[in-house]
């Protein structure tokens, strides 16, 4: 330290390089939001949002490795960022392993009734609890049967 | 025509669903997956805590008991909503209800 008069200051304080933590944060957005926007129809068919956000999020990391790498005097986060980096990438993964393998994974349901089979016969209770049978829906124009996962 | 949903939901679950919602058809509650089993649209290992559930299927019988029209959604992030069903339904049938 102290170099000849003259010189200012030269070991400065490095600066924390925002774009890596930012970047970071928006990525760990990406994936936690996932249930909150697949309650809208909008966002739920192809999870474009959080696509989105994983693509901002990797962005500002990689922005913040190239200052950490390109002028270490100036940027720390050679370290973190490129923890976090590579946090990212196995959680991006993870994401679009899920997103794209996952639930595309619909069972077969070949033994399904078919079109032109009888419908098999059941009896259900409804949300007041009283026993609704396939016969009692029937009449006069048949039914529709709406299987679903449940609000959960 | 008349509407029901099924899912293994229990029916305290429904009662609370059918009243946010307003809905007026019925919600049947099919906690042991049996009838689900029955119309093979079952989706093991698929619910929370590793519930078995009903994959998104909807199913149009006529007046005779037999089925006329089978849906079977290939996507499951596509959550077939019992809403949602009933307005595809009813398009595809140029909007005839009841």
């Amino acid at each position: 330290m102290g170099l000849a008069r003259g010189f200012g200051k030269i070991d400065m304080k490095r600066k924390w390089n925002w774009p890596i933590w930012i970047g970071f944060i928006i990525v760990l957005g990406g994936l936690f939001t996932y249930e909150f926007f697949a309650q809208f129809p909008f966002t739920r068919d192809f999870p474009w949002v959080n696509l989105f956000l994983f693509g901002i999020g990797v962005t500002l990391l990689l922005v913040g490795l190239f200052r950490a790498f390109g002028r270490p005097q100036v940027y720390r986060g050679k370290v973190f960022g490129s923890l976090f980096a590579t946090i990212s990438l196995f959680l991006f993964a993870f994401f679009a392993y899920e997103i794209f393998y996952v639930l595309r994974q619909v069972p077969l349901s070949a033994q399904a009734p078919r079109v032109g089979e009888k419908a098999p016969e059941f009896s259900l209770p409804d949300q007041n609890g009283k026993l609704v049978a396939l016969a009692d829906l029937l009449s006069p124009n048949g039914a529709v049967l709406i299987f679903y996962r449940g609000h959960w | 025509m008349h509407v029901a949903a099924i899912s293994v939901d229990s029916v305290e679950i429904n009662h609370g669903h059918a009243q946010k919602m307003a809905f007026t058809y019925p919600l049947l509650s099919d906690s042991d997956a049996s009838v689900i089993r029955r119309y093979d649209v079952l989706h093991r290992g698929a619910g929370p805590k590793n519930a078995d559930i009903a994959r998104p299927a909807e199913f149009y019988v006529d007046g005779s008991g037999t089925v006329q029209w089978v849906n079977l959604t290939d996507n499951i992030a596509v959550r077939a909503r019992p809403e949602q069903a009933l307005s595809a339904i009813g398009a595809a049938k140029g909007g005839r209800r009841d």
